[in-house]
C-alpha cells in the first residue's frame, strides 16, 4: 500500500475525532441541523471502507501505518480484512443514521453539541477498535471506548441514575479493559509479536504456550466485560439512562459487539482448543437465557431490548465458541442481522418515547395510525430479528441451527438453548414491535405525532436494508459475509445460504421456534408476572452485587486509612524512626555486616574533644531541660557542633548548610511551639518516655555503625577522582560540591526543589487550615450505605 | 522578642543577611556556597525581619506572595535546565557564555540562573512557613 492512500486513511480514522472538536461550534450555529452536516463525516467514512470492499472479496487485506515507538516496536498500524471491514462498515453505516437520529431526538436538548462531539469521538474510538493491527493501539482504542460510552451514557448528568449507570459501565468495561491489557502483553511476550496481522499467521504458537490458559482468561476477562455476558450483564440494562439514540448505537452495533469482535479476531489463534470450546458456549448459553428471562421480565421498551441485546451477545459467544464452521457464518449472519434490527428497534423506541411520552409498555396502544413510517420500520425489523422469510434474520437463524444442530448430545444441549432463546426473544421483539401500535390509543399519550424525518429515517433504512440484504444475499455474502467469515475461521469460508428454503432439520427448527415464540406472545402477561415472582423470591442479582462489592471496597480503604492513619503526630514520628532503625540495622545483621570494633586514635586534638563537649553538654541540656523552648535551643548548639566538625574536616559546604538549617530549625520549632499552645512542659509518663528513648538510642546507634561500617569499607575513589577532574574542565567550576549540585547532577536536585517547594505549599495549608470549618467535611466523607 | 533593640537592628540585619545570601548564591561555583545555602540564609534574614517588625513589613517588603517567589523559581531552574534541549544537547546540560560587561568577560551559563532558581524556590517556601507561623501566633 503506498504512503498516500496510507495518509487518506488515517484521516479518515481521525475523521470523528476532528468532526467532535467542530459539532459544538458547528450545533451553535445550525442548532439541530447541523447533524445533516456531520452525518456526513461518517457517511464518508463509509465510501472509503467500501471501496477496500472488491479488494478483501477477493481475498486481499489493506494494512498500512506508521512508526510510533520504534524502540519498542509499537507501531500505529491498521488492518483491514473482512471481519474489520464488516465492523468499520456497520459502525460508520449506523453511525451516519445515529448522528441524524440525534438531532430530530435531542433537537431541543441545549447539549447537543456536546452530544454530537461525545458520539463522535466514540465512533472515532470504536472505528480505532477494529481497525487496529497494533496491540497498544487496540488497547487504546479499547479503553477510548469505555471513556466515551461513559460520557455518553452519564450525558443526563444532572440524573443520579444515569452518572451511577455511567460510573458502573466505566468501572465494568475499563476494568475488563485492564484484563485485557494484561493477555495482550501476555501474547506479547509469547510471540514477540506487536501486531494482529502478523499474530494471526502465528498458527498453534499461543495455543502451545504453557500461558494458553492465562491468556485465554485475561482475553475473556476483557470480551466478557465488554460484551455484557452473564454475569456481568448488569451494565448493560442501566446504561439505558443514557438518551436513546446511545442505547441505538452503544448496544445494537458498537460498544457491546466489541467483545465479539475481539473473540471473533482471536478464534484463529485461540480457538479450536477444549477450553474456548468449552466456557465460551457454556456462558454465552447461560447469558442467552438469562438475557431473554429477563427481558421478559421488563415494561419499558428499551429495557426489554436491552435484556435481548445481552441474550444476543450469548448467542454470538456461544456461536463464536462452538466450533463448527457452520456455528460461525450462523455467527456472522446474526451479528450483522442483529445490527440492522437492533439499531432500528432501539430507535423506534426512542421515536415512541419521544412521540406519546412514554416507554411503559402497558400504556401504549394504537399508534399504528399515526406513526406509520414508525411502524413499519419496526415491524420489518421485528421479523428479522423473529427470524422469519424474508428478512436476514431469516438466514441468520437458519444457518446457526445449520451450525449447531447434529446429534450429539453436547450439540443437542446448545441446540436446545438456542431454540429457547431465540423463542423467547422473538416474543419479547413482537412485544416491543407490535403492542405499542395495535389495540386502542391510550388515554395518557399526549399527543402523539409521527416523527420529524430525522427521527423516521434511521430506522426506515435499517428496516430495509434488513430485507434488501436478505434478497440480494448473494452480493451480501459476496462482500460481507464470507470475507468475514473467512476472517474469523481462519480460512476460507463461503456463505452460500439465502431466502429460497431448503427442506431440512434447521428449516423444522425455525418453524417450532416460531410456534413456541407465537405461544410465548400471547401468555406474554402472566410469564410477566411468573418472572416476576421469581426473581422478587431471588432477591439478590449482580446489579446489587455490584453496589455491595463497591461500598466492601469503600469500607476497606477506609478500614485501612483509619488503621494506619491514626492522625496523632507522636505514632507517626515513632513509626518513621523504628522504620528508619530497621532498615539501616536489619540488613547489616542478617548480612554479617557489623562493623569491626574501631581503633580508637591517640592522637585527638583538644578543640576536637572540645568540639564534641559542646556536642555532648547540648543533648544533656535537651534531656534536662525543663522547658520545651529550652530543649529546642539546647537541640540547636548539639547542631552547631556538629556543623563545626564537618567545618575542622574540609567540608565547609555542608558545614555551612548544617549552620543554617539548624538556625532556621530552631526558629520555625520555637515558632510552631508557640502556634500549637502545648504545655510549656513535658508531661510523658514514665512508661512513653522509655519507649522513646529506646527508639531513640537504636536509631543513633544504628548511625554510628553504619557510619563506621562505611568507614571500614576500602574507600573507591572513582567518583571523587572523576568530578575532580572534570568539574573545572568540562563545567567550568571549582566548587566540586556546587558542580554536582547544579550540573552533574541537575535534574536530582531539580527534582529535590520541586519537593521543597511541594512540602512548603503542604505546610503553608496546614497552618491555614482552620479546624472549626475541616470537621463537617470530614464527617461527610465516612461511607454511607 | 519586641525589644527596641532588636526592631532597631533587625532591618539593617535583614539587609545584610540578604547581600551576603546573593553574594553566597554568585560564588557558589567556584568557592563555598550556592543557591540552597543562599536560599536559606536570606529565608532567615526574612524570619528576622518578620519576628522583629511583625510579619506585613516582611509581606510588604518582598511584595510578592512567597510562594509565588518559590513558583518562579522553580519555572526558573526548569526554563534554565530546558533551554539546553533547543541547542541539541539532553536535557539540564550547561550552556556557557561570556557576556563582556565593562570590558571584562563575565562568564554566564545556564547553570546559574538554575542555581538562582534553587535560590529562589528555597526562600519562598521557607518564607512561606516562617511567616505563616509567625502571622498564627500573634492572633
Amino acid at each position: 500500500m503506498n504512503a498516500d492512500s496510507s495518509w487518506v486513511t488515517l484521516l479518515v480514522m481521525l475523521s470523528p475525532f476532528i468532526a467532535a472538536f467542530f459539532a459544538p461550534a458547528l450545533t451553535r450555529l445550525l442548532k439541530h441541523n447541523a447533524a445533516w452536516a456531520l452525518a456526513l463525516v461518517p457517511a464518508l467514512i463509509f465510501v472509503h471502507f467500501s471501496s477496500f470492499a472488491p479488494r478483501i472479496a477477493d481475498g486481499g487485506v489493506v494494512t498500512g501505518g506508521f512508526q510510533w515507538v520504534p524502540s519498542f516496536n509499537v507501531n500505529f498500524s491498521w488492518y483491514v480484512d473482512g471481519l474489520s471491514l464488516t465492523f468499520a462498515l456497520l459502525i460508520s453505516g449506523i453511525g451516519a443514521l445515529i448522528v441524524l437520529y440525534s438531532g430530530g431526538y435531542l433537537k431541543n436538548n441545549e447539549n447537543l453539541g456536546r452530544f454530537f462531539s461525545f458520539i463522535l469521538m466514540f465512533m472515532g474510538s470504536m472505528l480505532g477498535l477494529v481497525l487496529s493491527d497494533s496491540f497498544l493501539m487496540f488497547f487504546v482504542y479499547w479503553e477510548l471506548t469505555s471513556i466515551t460510552s461513559f460520557l455518553l451514557i452519564g450525558f443526563d448528568h444532572t440524573r443520579a441514575a444515569s452518572r451511577r449507570a455511567a460510573i458502573q459501565a466505566l468501572i465494568v468495561t475499563g476494568g475488563g479493559g485492564l484484563l485485557l491489557l494484561a493477555g495482550l502483553l501476555l501474547i506479547w511476550n509469547v510471540t514477540g509479536l506487536t501486531e494482529m496481522s502478523l499474530l494471526l499467521r502465528s498458527g498453534d504458537l499461543l495455543r502451545e504456550s504453557p500461558f494458553y490458559l492465562a491468556i485465554f482468561v485475561l482475553v475473556l476477562g476483557g470480551a466478557f466485560t465488554k460484551s455484557a455476558q452473564f454475569p456481568l450483564h448488569f451494565w448493560l440494562p442501566n446504561a439505558m439512562e443514557a438518551p436513546t439514540p446511545v442505547s441505538a448505537y452503544l448496544h445494537s452495533a458498537t460498544m457491546v459487539k466489541a467483545g465479539v469482535y475481539l473473540l471473533m479476531r482471536l478464534n484463529p489463534v485461540l480457538g479450536d482448543t477444549a477450553p474456548w470450546e468449552t466456557v465460551l458456549p457454556i456462558f454465552g448459553g447461560a447469558t442467552l437465557i438469562v438475557g431473554t428471562l429477563l427481558a421478559i421480565r421488563q415494561t419499558d421498551l428499551k429495557l426489554m431490548l436491552a435484556y435481548t441485546t445481552v441474550a444476543s451477545l450469548g448467542l454470538l459467544v456461544l456461536l463464536t465458541g462452538f466450533g463448527t464452521e457452520m456455528a460461525i457464518v450462523g455467527g456472522v449472519l446474526y451479528l450483522i442481522a442483529h445490527s440492522m434490527f437492533k439499531g432500528a428497534l432501539f430507535m423506534v423506541a426512542g421515536s415512541i418515547d419521544h412521540s406519546a411520552g412514554t416507554r411503559d409498555i402497558n400504556r401504549l396502544g394504537g399508534l399504528m395510525r399515526i406513526m406509520p413510517i414508525t411502524f413499519g420500520a419496526a415491524i420489518v425489523s421485528a421479523v428479522s430479528m423473529a427470524g422469519i422469510w424474508p428478512m436476514f434474520g431469516f438466514l441468520a437463524k437458519e444457518e446457526l441451527y445449520l451450525g449447531l444442530f447434529a446429534t450429539q448430545s453436547w450439540s443437542l444441549l446448545m441446540t436446545a438453548v438456542a431454540f429457547v432463546g431465540n423463542g423467547l426473544m422473538f416474543a419479547v421483539g413482537f412485544a416491543v414491535a407490535l403492542k405499542p401500535f395495535l389495540g386502542k390509543l391510550k388515554a395518557d399519550s399526549d399527543h402523539p405525532h409521527e416523527s420529524h424525518i430525522l427521527i423516521w429515517l434511521g430506522p426506515a433504512v435499517l428496516a430495509a436494508l434488513s430485507f434488501l440484504t436478505a434478497l440480494f444475499s448473494s452480493l451480501t455474502h459476496h462482500f460481507l459475509s464470507s470475507p468475514m467469515a473467512t476472517a474469523v475461521a481462519g480460512d476460507t469460508v463461503s456463505v452460500y445460504i439465502s431466502l429460497v428454503p431448503h427442506f431440512g432439520a434447521p428449516l423444522l427448527l425455525s418453524i417450532a421456534t416460531i410456534i413456541f415464540g407465537i405461544i410465548v406472545y400471547l401468555v406474554l402477561g402472566s410469564a410477566r408476572a411468573l418472572m416476576a415472582r421469581i426473581l422478587d423470591a431471588i432477591g439478590w442479582g449482580p446489579d446489587r452485587g455490584f453496589d455491595q462489592f463497591v461500598n466492601g471496597i469503600v469500607r476497606l480503604s477506609f478500614m485501612v486509612t483509619g488503621w494506619h492513619q491514626s492522625g496523632r503526630m507522636e505514632n507517626y514520628m515513632k513509626a518513621t524512626f523504628i522504620l528508619v532503625a530497621a532498615t539501616i540495622l536489619l540488613p547489616m545483621v542478617l548480612n554479617g555486616e557489623l562493623p569491626a570494633w574501631p581503633a580508637v586514635s591517640t592522637q585527638v586534638q583538644f578543640y576536637e574533644l572540645a568540639i564534641m563537649a559542646i556536642a555532648a553538654i547540648g543533648l544533656l541540656a535537651v534531656l534536662q531541660a525543663k522547658n520545651r523552648l529550652t530543649a529546642i535551643v539546647s537541640l540547636g548548639i548539639q547542631g552547631f557542633a556538629v556543623a563545626l566538625i564537618f567545618m575542622l574536616y574540609g567540608a565547609p559546604d555542608l558545614s555551612f548548610t548544617q549552620f543554617m538549617v539548624e538556625t532556621l530549625s530552631v526558629v520555625i520549632l520555637a515558632l510552631a511551639m508557640t502556634r500549637l499552645r502545648l504545655l510549656p512542659t513535658d508531661h510523658r509518663p514514665m512508661r512513653e518516655t522509655i519507649v522513646d528513648a529506646t527508639i531513640a538510642i537504636i536509631c543513633g546507634l544504628a548511625f554510628v555503625l553504619m557510619l563506621l561500617r562505611v568507614v571500614q569499607v576500602p574507600f573507591d575513589p572513582t567518583l571523587s577522582e572523576f568530578f575532580k577532574q572534570y568539574s573545572l574542565s568540562i563545567a567550568h567550576g571549582a566548587n566540586i560540591v556546587n558542580v554536582i549540585l547544579v550540573d552533574f547532577r541537575g535534574t536530582d536536585t531539580w527534582g529535590e526543589i520541586a519537593v521543597v517547594l511541594i512540602a512548603g505549599l503542604a505546610i503553608h495549608a496546614l497552618i491555614r487550615i482552620r479546624f472549626g470549618s475541616r470537621r463537617g467535611e470530614i464527617a461527610a466523607n465516612e461511607p454511607t450505605e | 522578642m519586641n525589644t527596641l533593640i532588636f526592631r532597631t537592628i533587625a532591618p539593617y540585619l535583614t539587609s545584610l543577611m540578604v547581600l551576603f545570601s546573593i553574594f553566597v548564591l554568585l560564588r557558589g561555583h567556584n568557592e563555598p556556597g550556592g543557591g540552597f545555602i543562599g536560599g536559606l540564609i536570606a529565608a532567615s534574614a526574612f524570619a528576622i525581619y518578620g519576628i522583629a517588625c511583625g510579619v506585613s513589613p516582611v509581606r510588604r517588603a518582598i511584595y510578592f506572595h512567597p510562594l509565588g517567589i518559590a513558583g518562579f523559581g522553580l519555572v526558573l531552574a526548569t526554563l534554565s535546565g530546558m533551554l539546553s534541549v533547543f541547542f541539541h544537547v539532553p536535557f539540564m546540560t550547561g550552556l556557557w557564555g561570556y557576556v563582556p560587561i565593562f570590558e571584562e568577560n563575565v562568564p554566564v551559563s545556564t547553570v546559574l540562573f538554575f542555581d538562582i532558581g534553587v535560590y529562589f524556590v528555597v526562600v519562598g517556601a521557607i518564607t512561606s512557613v516562617a511567616l505563616a507561623l509567625e502571622e498564627r501566633s500573634r492572633d
